[in-house]
């Protein structure tokens, strides 16, 4: 493997980090601040991915579609915080896995019955659909480009939010002093609600985003989902800080992973064995790293400290 | 850790509190209520000959007694063990790729295919619940979610299985060297007996002494300690014996489509199985088998009304957690 | 003199900046009655904590029964004989009575891991049970599932699993806390009928109860002993009477 691919390599590894952070922030929020266990933050995702692709087509402007799936996912946000996950805050973790299960199952049919089984097509970003000549003999997508771009914008921004202004605090606050926050005026439904929302939002963006690079198909949000819990594992429930290191590395690993252990393990093993195992392991890498990190570390890089 | 400290007092009764028993009555029935799910055994039994034995029916019934098998396991653990495992379904899946690698080098003597996916599964059970059990609450479904995780990415990879694609069994296991699990009657009785054995043997074990420690461990794991007892082990066991009955209820699942693929091994499977648990109530063991048949036959039911009928099934799924938390075997007991 | 029954050497504990436990030394010898008493958030409950295992302290060390346990777990200084209750009532709300008590029985006699029998049906454990049931004057509450008894009795219950270990040492945090003043007239006696079989470490706030019943009275102040002596002389100390028992209390 030559430096060059591997610098491909690196650049797919952030890019993906980017859009798992996209999707983490908001789960580690509600998580973090509800103490929520939403397994349907993944299907925000996805149906940011099915909007910006649907609308881009019908207005004939990938751009418009990006932009326009953002207040949609928003609205999905907070239609599902009050038709569903708003009943479920005082519920035991179990009762939420199974609610939000239930809406995966009923949003990733409900995308199939719309939109059908087979992938979709993706209007591509007018502009910015060409590569970019890295070296003289290297071109990277500019789009994927553009996504590690918007990472670097949105993650500061997200982080100054939380961690730093006095809305952040309050977020933060209300997980452990619901009765101060109340007292301070503040409506803890409201801000919840907001919380929530904000990170349908954020997953949708991500989902937008990912529609010129990944296969947008129903489930798609499934994978996803599961890798951002083990973002927020590695990265500490309800620290965006932790959040965007743990995306970026759980990003990395995989991509690098599934790039190179393969070859690496051609060095010892037959090559059919090499490819099986390789591929093998590089799926569970991931994995192994969350098991970790529950085990020896369970509250993550970045613990949340409560008062 | 400091547990007597207000915050970390509440804490700690809110981790027991929070997975999984969902407030349920205790798990030591008495008689009478051993009277319902003899009932539904009796019903299983009698089925072929009411009208439903021809070989869609039996097809449906059977992987509704396997999957009920499954969930009796898991519920010992969910409801008598307060552990909320989110990768059972990795045990069914192993049970099932037990019996398609021994079918893939030509094994299919029952006495041999059964005990080996039996003891696969329970051996993935007992090291990933050596490891699991370090952690507790959230943290235990995430970790089980990851272990789970593991296995599907491993089942994909096994080309000589068909890696994704899956495989399809040369033939069923063979009992007492003849081809009966090809008899559909005959296999419906198979299922349904070790159905009764699955369920006497975990109501066994909830009513001994070992049972005790688990449930005293579930409700109030520092008192516990504080008598003596540590719980990891005793949780250990109940994992490793949920693992070997969802290795159990794999072979048989292998043997009722003759097909494996990485698809038994999906984390989505291993949220059906919780919610089959929940369902049915967890406060009971069967009510594992109460919402696996339940689970089953709306699948069923639904798919034939209507295309997307998960459109429908999602929907049922969430308003039964939100307004059914003693499950379906709460159901009777309102009056009282 | 033998060696006591629980020596605590320089015991230490900080829970982030606050020192709950300052270089505690304190002996207890078997058969007697050791009341540790001080003011709220003196640091008795932690104290109890360390001795019993449930917390692991920063230095010092835990030595029963000429053993050195400060490195055991809760669990395994329990098997040892080492018996502990809690500030807040700790049963389990869903068994009943004798089902409590039988689990404590059941951890001092045989293993555990038996699957099939009936742990229901073994009279051995269930005669014993009741035993200890009888003993706390709850003979005839038996068959009540614990959430249903009334507080006292959630005490004597917790008392009754807590001798049923068979234990040598009792550490008892407030058992009189929240009882009523027939209840506390009963535990009293027991806790009496106690001394000279066990070692007794006894945090309470009733001073009648803890002045009729130790042999020994500790007073611990801000996580350090002020003083360790008889009624009298406790009662005689005055940072005692500035600190704990208010000037008046005993004009
Ligand atoms: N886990 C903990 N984390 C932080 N501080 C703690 C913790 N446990 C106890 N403390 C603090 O240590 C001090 C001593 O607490 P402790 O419970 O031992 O007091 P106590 O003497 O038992 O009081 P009381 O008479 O009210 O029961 C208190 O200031 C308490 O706030
Ligand atoms: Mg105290």
């Amino acid at each position: 493997m030559t430096s060059t691919l591997l610098l491909v390599q690196v650049l797919n590894g952030l890019q993906f980090g980017v859009l798992l952070f996209l999707v983490s922030a908001g789960l580690t929020l509600v998580f973090g601040v509800m103490d929520f266990i939403n397994l349907a933050h993944g299907v925000q995702y996805m149906l940011g991915a099915y909007l910006a692709a649907s609308i881009g087509t019908a207005l004939g402007s990938f751009w418009a579609g990006l932009v326009l799936a953002l207040p949609a996912s928003l609205a999905i946000g907070l239609a599902l915080e009050w038709l569903v996950f708003r009943h479920l805050y005082d519920r035991d973790h179990l009762s939420q896995v199974l609610a939000t299960f239930g809406v995966i199952l009923t949003l990733d049919e409900a995308t199939r019955a719309l939109w059908g089984s087979a992938p979709l097509n993706v209007p591509q970003p007018a502009g910015l659909s060409g590569g970019i000549m890295l070296t003289s003999s290297l071109g990277y997508p500019a789009w994927r480009l553009a996504i590690i771009a918007a990472g670097l914008l949105v993650a500061p921004l997200l982080w100054w939010l939380v961690e730093r202004t006095r809305s952040g605090m309050l977020v933060r606050a209300g997980s452990t002093h619901r009765a101060i926050v109340s007292a301070l005026g503040v409506d803890i439904g409201r801000l919840f609600a907001l919380v929530f929302a904000i990170g349908a939002m954020l997953a949708g963006f991500a989902g937008a985003l990912a529609g010129p690079v990944y296969a947008v198909a129903p489930g798609m949000g499934d994978t996803v989902l599961i890798l951002a819990f083990v973002v927020i594992v590695i990265g500490g429930v309800g620290s965006i800080r932790g959040a965007i290191i743990a995306s970026l590395l759980v990003g990395l690993v995989d991509t690098l992973g599934r790039a190179l252990l393969p070859d690496l393990l051609r060095l010892a093993l037959a090559p059919a064995a090499a490819r099986q195992t390789g591929a093998a392991l590089a799926s569970m890498l991931v994995y192994v790293a969350m098991a970790g990190f529950l085990c020896l570390r369970p509250a993550g890089l970045f613990p949340v400290r409560r008062a | 850790m400091p547990p007597e400290s207000p915050l970390r007092r509440w804490k700690l009764a809110g981790a027991t509190r929070r997975v999984g028993t969902c407030g349920a009555p205790r798990m030591r029935p008495p008689l009478r209520e051993k009277a319902l799910p003899v009932l539904v055994l009796a019903v299983l039994a009698a089925a072929p000959f009411l009208g439903f034995g021809d070989g869609f029916a039996l097809t449906l019934l059977a992987r509704g007694m396997i999957l009920g098998m499954a969930a009796i396991g898991l519920a010992l653990l969910v409801g008598g063990a307060g552990l909320a495992s989110l990768g059972h379904a990795a045990t069914l899946g192993i049970g099932a790729y037990a019996v398609a690698s021994l079918d893939a080098v030509g094994i299919d003597r029952a006495g041999i295919v059964f005990p080996v996916a039996i003891a696969a599964a329970a051996l993935f059970a007992a090291v990933t619940g050596a490891v699991s059990l370090r952690t507790s609450g959230v943290h235990f479904i995430m970790i089980t979610l990851a272990f789970g995780q593991m296995a599907f990415f491993t089942a994909a990879s096994l080309s000589t299985l068909g890696g994704d694609d899956g495989y399809t069994l040369y033939a069923r296991t063979t009992l007492f060297g003849a081809r009966l699990l090809q008899d559909r009657l005959a296999f419906h009785f198979v299922c349904l007996g070790l159905l009764a054995a699955v369920w006497l043997l975990c109501s066994a074990v909830l009513d001994s002494r070992f049972g005790r420690v688990l449930q005293a461990a579930r409700d109030n794991p520092l008192r516990v300690r504080a008598l003596g007892f540590s719980p990891y082990p005793y949780r250990l066991v109940a994992c490793t014996l949920a693992g070997g009955i969802g290795g159990l209820a794999g072979a048989l699942l292998a043997n009722a489509t003759e097909f494996v693929s990485p698809a038994t091994l999906a984390w989505t499977r291993s949220g059906e199985l919780l919610f089959m648990v929940i369902l049915g109530g967890v406060g009971r063991l069967y009510g594992g088998l109460l919402g696996a048949l339940a689970f089953v036959l709306l699948e069923e039911w639904l798919s034939h009304l209507m295309t997307y009928w998960r459109l429908a099934f999602g929907p049922l799924l969430i308003l039964a957690v939100l307004f059914l938390p003693g499950g379906l075997a709460g159901l009777r007991r309102r009056d009282g | 003199m033998a060696e006591p029954l629980l020596a605590l050497r320089d015991l230490s504990k900080r829970f982030g900046g606050l020192t709950v436990t300052h270089a505690l030394s304190l002996d207890l010898h078997a058969g007697e009655i050791h009341a540790v008493i001080g003011p709220n958030g003196a640091g008795k409950t932690t104290l109890i904590n360390l001795i019993s295992g449930t917390l692991a302290p920063d230095a010092g060390h835990v030595r029963f029964a000429g053993t050195d346990v400060t490195r055991w777990s809760l669990q395994r200084r329990a098997r040892a004989g080492l018996a502990r209750s809690f500030q807040i009532t700790s049963v389990l709300e869903r068994f009943t009575a004798r089902e409590n008590v039988a689990l404590a029985v059941q951890a001092r006699s045989g293993s555990s891991f038996r699957f099939l029998r009936p742990v229901a049906r073994e009279t051995g454990l269930n005669a014993a049970a009741e035993a200890e049931l009888a003993a706390v004057g709850l003979g005839d509450r038996a068959a009540i599932p614990a959430a249903r008894l009334s507080h006292g009795e959630k005490r004597q219950l917790e008392l009754a699993m807590v001798l049923a270990t068979a234990p040598r040492l009792l550490v008892l945090d407030e058992p009189l806390a929240g009882a009523g003043p027939e209840e506390t007239a009963r535990l009293v006696a027991l806790l009496r009928g106690l001394r000279g079989r066990f070692g007794v470490l006894l945090v309470e706030h009733d001073m009648d109860a803890v002045f009729a019943l130790a042999d020994r009275i500790s007073v611990l102040v801000d996580g350090r002993l002020v003083v360790t002596g008889d009624a009298a002389t406790v009662r005689a100390h005055p940072e005692v009477r500035s600190a704990y028992l208010g000037d008046d209390a005993l004009a």
